[in-house]
């Protein structure tokens, strides 16, 4: 083609192209902050993608437009253009250089993925439900869905495990996430709080049991860069670290209802020694006013009484709660 | 090689038509594949304004914050009807019923389609199925979304539930009847002189488009089947309380409903590489790539629905599967738009209303196609899945690829379809219009959605207040812009200046017939003597074509 620019042309705008590309990729501003230790690796991704991106929506929009003004029809000229039909190295060029971008994002993805725990869901449960098997004390089952057999649980568990160097270790916080319309309720298991609001330790390795009670749902927090839905019988888990203290909106990503958009609450990230404080009075108020507690959820009452005995046994709370502190 | 010795012009003459159709025929059980596809482009644009009021009262609940202007029950309502409507009563129609069945049998110089009945049937069927929608409304209305994902849709407003699911049921049927006829008509019909290889790229779309149909909609039939017992006849398929699986109806949904998303594309593919090059007066750029680029699109299509599904019962190899499945579907879509630019380049370009909708289709498909590789990635899926960013991506895609085409088809074959062309100043500032409106109305959703607004939402957090105001101002400033188009569209049609056989100097065989074309298409059949995109070659003397 007798049109292509000279070199020189070319080389120059290669070099814009790629500094501005360069400079939207770690520059857009579009992703809100990063609360979690998942975010950071997705943002970087994005970024990357973001770069990509840019550089080829410039080339090919500008390919467009540079077409547009230069190639217009004059006034009076009839004829035709070149008949140019085709150009095997050019379409060759341009069939392999997005397969190769695209399989390197592939690539890349799997690398994340893998990062944020994405291979690991229900990995830890093989260990507990040995250890449920092994143990004679009939509360103890409490730590496992309700209904779910040990054995099973390693297979039917969907959405993000532990990253990579807790694989197969337990959590330092558990907490069991029912979606119903239109509100999340936040269960402790270990000292048998139930909030309405998610309370977690910043940089604690916590992990969500989600269920649902009545319709899908989806837990999200944008400022943790985490999603999963909460599906009527099946289990799903989302482990991560909140790395910054703050209060973060957990919304409902699912279509649930008329009242979808408004099942909103929030996730609370303490400092260690807040989020003790915190379960301290938690507990403290939870004893006298089990009643009414009771009463404001019903739906709660049966995991709430069973839970109750295990509640009693602080020696466990107290270990980990010394623990997180550290 | 070419000959020409076609004599079936003797079956014109036993036919009792009348020389053209007057216009209560379009009223009538017509057979006629040009009556047919008339039919389904009125009707599908119809339903188009319906769909858009739908998004306009949507967009003016989302003006504000809380859900202050309608019931949030009646927004989900709209919300539904809009998606179902604009996909599968505008989109599908207009592109596959309408621009298929109006030009197929024409570029390939066929009398009609195969099977003119089963073609009539199809179209016949899917008026009473857009009645129903509309008439589910006053039944509450369906509200689950047009996934209508169980539970949700099991418990929810059952009989508008139901008419839901019967609608969209016809509307299967009736895209099974057309892709049997299409492949049909076009493996069968051609005439002689036409080999695969010079049959013009819409054709092709059109083929690929109807292999994928038939693959993929038993399977929503089947879905949609199983969801209507369990809301209707107390079974448990999709019941968690009794053993069923609601992962499964994800499955079967996405299993057809995203090559769906191909079925609305590909002829809109097919329309852009017959409008391009007419107006470019280049050769289509790599018209193997292009043709081969369908059939692989159609393939790979079928291997990619778990991406709408990666924050749901997905387990990791499947989550990982597909993202990389999903990828390979953008290389033979990157080669489309490869080809069509280099068709530009070097062109002499007609900046007509046709040739600006299908630069302007280009220019939005960039970027509704790059924003789709990063939803095609689990990582960044998971955290923008469900959220404004998904909408705007694929309002991207189906507003900026789909609409536009249908546009640039429109003003394209116009003067075909009527004898009559239409007005070009109207149909820069429908042009203006609409590309200023879309890109107002969904590029901001992008932000929307990567800051934390969900989809599918009356009300919302008041900080993204903002932002949804501009997209709402988009709105009304695309709801306006259909007017010019339509006052140009009916008084053209009436008044406009009379229409050549061959006003754009084009190639395909649908040009070398009167405009409109004579019932049966043809007196004498056409000869293929060059190619569908010879444009710039040595003139030779033009082929037969005598009305
Ligand atoms: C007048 C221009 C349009 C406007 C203002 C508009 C606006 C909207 C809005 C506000 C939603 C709800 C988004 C959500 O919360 O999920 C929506 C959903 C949707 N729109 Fe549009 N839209 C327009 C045109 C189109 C067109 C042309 C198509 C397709 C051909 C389309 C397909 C859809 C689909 C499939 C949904 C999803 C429905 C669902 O979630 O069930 N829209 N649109
Ligand atoms: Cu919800
Ligand atoms: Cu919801």
């Amino acid at each position: 083609m007798k049109q292509i620019p000279a070199p020189l042309l070319t080389l120059t705008v290669g070099v814009v192209v790629t500094l501005v590309s360069l400079w939207v990729g770690f520059n857009h501003g579009l992703l809100p902050e990063q609360a979690s230790a998942q975010s950071v690796l997705v943002d970087n991704f994005f970024d990357v993608m973001m770069v990509i991106g840019t550089a080829l929506f410039l080339v090919v929009e500008g390919a467009i437009l540079y077409s547009v003004i230069a190639f217009r029809r004059r006034q009076g000229d009839d004829t035709d253009g070149l008949p140019i039909e085709g150009n095997l190295p050019l379409e060759a060029f341009w069939t392999a250089i997005p397969a190769i971008i695209v399989i390197g994002l592939g690539i890349y993805s799997v690398q994340i993925f893998q990062d944020m725990g994405g291979f690991t869901p229900g990995d830890r449960m093989p260990d507990h439900g040995t250890m449920i098997a092994q143990s004679p004390d009939a509360s103890l089952s409490g730590l496992v869905p309700e209904g779910a057999e040990p054995e099973l649980l390693a297979k039917s568990v969907y959405g993000f495990g532990a990253p990579l160097e807790k694989e197969g270790m337990a959590a330092d916080v558990e907490v069991n996430v029912s979606g119903m319309q239109y509100a999340w309720i936040f269960t402790y298991p270990e000292s048998g709080i139930v909030d309405g609001e998610l309370h977690v330790p910043v940089n604690a390795d916590v992990q969500l049991n989600i269920s649902a009670q009545d319709v899908i749902h989806s837990f999200w927090v944008p400022q943790f860069r985490l999603k999963q839905d909460a599906i009527p019988g099946k289990d799903t888990e989302l482990r991560f670290v909140a790395t910054k203290v703050g209060t973060y909106p957990v919304v409902c990503a699912e279509l649930c209802g008329g009242y979808h958009g408004a099942m909103r609450t929030q996730v609370i990230v303490h400092s260690p020694s807040d989020y003790q404080s915190w379960l301290q009075s938690r507990i403290a108020q939870a004893e006298p006013t089990t009643p009414e507690a009771i009463a404001m959820n019903p739906t709660d009452m049966t995991d709430t009484e069973y839970l109750a005995p295990y509640g009693a046994e602080m020696e466990i709370d107290h270990q980990l709660l010394a623990h997180l502190a550290h | 090689m070419a000959q020409a010795n076609i004599t079936s012009d003797m079956m014109g003459q036993s036919f009792p038509h009348p020389d053209k159709w007057k216009w209560y025929h379009y009223f009538t059980f017509n057979i006629d594949h040009k009556v047919i596809g008339i039919q389904y482009l009125v009707t599908a644009f119809f339903f188009y304004l319906v769909g858009g009021v739908m998004a306009l009262v949507m967009r003016s609940e989302l003006a504000t914050p809380s859900a202050d202007l309608v019931d949030p029950n009646f927004y989900n309502a709209m919300l539904t009807n809009h998606g179902t409507i604009m996909i599968f009563f505008w989109i599908v129609p207009a592109a596959i019923g309408g621009f298929g069945n109006y030009l197929v049998p024409l570029m390939i110089g066929a009398r009609d389609m195969a099977f003119p009945k089963l073609n009539a049937l199809a179209f016949w069927i899917t008026v009473p199925a857009g009645l129903m929608i509309i008439a589910s409304l006053f039944f509450g209305g369906a509200q689950a979304g047009w996934t209508s994902y169980p539970p949700l849709s099991r418990i929810t407003a059952n009989t508008a539930q139901s008419m839901w699911i019967l609608a969209i049921t016809l509307v299967g049927t009736s895209s099974i009847m057309g892709a049997v006829n299409f492949i049909v008509t076009i493996w069968k019909m051609r005439v002689p002189s036409l080999k695969w290889d010079q049959m013009p790229l819409f054709c092709w779309a059109m083929m690929a488009t109807s292999i994928l149909a038939l693959f993929s909609t038993p399977v929503l039939a089947a879905g949609l089947t199983l969801l209507l017992f369990d809301i209707n006849f107390g079974t448990s398929f999709f019941d968690p309380a009794k053993g069923g699986d609601v992962v499964m109806y994800q499955h079967l949904f996405w299993f057809y409903s995203h090559p769906a998303v191909y079925l609305m594309i590909l002829p809109i593919f097919g329309i852009m590489s017959e409008v391009i090059p007419v107006h470019a007066r280049k050769p289509i750029f790599g018209y193997k790539a292009i043709a081969y680029s369908s059939l692989a699109i159609c393939l790979v299509g079928l291997f990619v629905w778990v991406h709408h599904m990666f924050t749901s019962g997905t387990p990791p190899w499947m989550r990982m599967f597909f993202t990389v499945s999903t990828l390979i579907v953008a290389v033979p879509t990157g080669v489309k738009i490869f080809s069509w630019v280099a068709t530009l380049w070097g062109g002499k370009l007609r900046l007509n209303s046709a040739m600006l909708f299908a630069i302007g289709l280009l220019a939005m498909f960039v970027l509704g196609g790059l924003s789709g590789v990063t939803l095609g990635t689990a990582p960044v899926d998971i955290h923008v899945h469900d959220t404004y960013y998904v909408v705007a991506h694929f309002h991207y895609v189906l507003f900026g690829g789909s609409v536009f085409g249908l546009y640039a088809g429109l003003y394209h074959w116009f003067p075909k379809m009527t004898g009559r062309m239409m007005n070009e100043p109207l149909g820069k500032l429908h042009f203006v219009l609409t590309f200023i409106g879309t890109n107002l109305t969904f590029l901001p959703m992008h932000e929307l959605g990567l800051k934390g607004m969900p989809r599918r939402v009356a009300m919302y957090d008041p900080q993204f207040q903002y932002i949804n105001i501009i997209c709402t101002v988009g709105a009304f400033l695309l709801g306006i812009s259909v007017l010019p188009f339509i006052i140009n569209a009916i008084w053209s049609w009436r008044n406009g200046p009379k229409a050549s056989g061959n006003p754009w100097n084009a190639k395909t065989l649908e040009w070398t017939t009167a405009s409109p074309p004579i019932i049966e298409n043809w007196n004498v059949l056409p000869v293929v003597t060059e190619g569908p995109y010879d444009y710039g070659h040595t003139p030779e003397p033009t082929e037969v074509s005598s009305s």
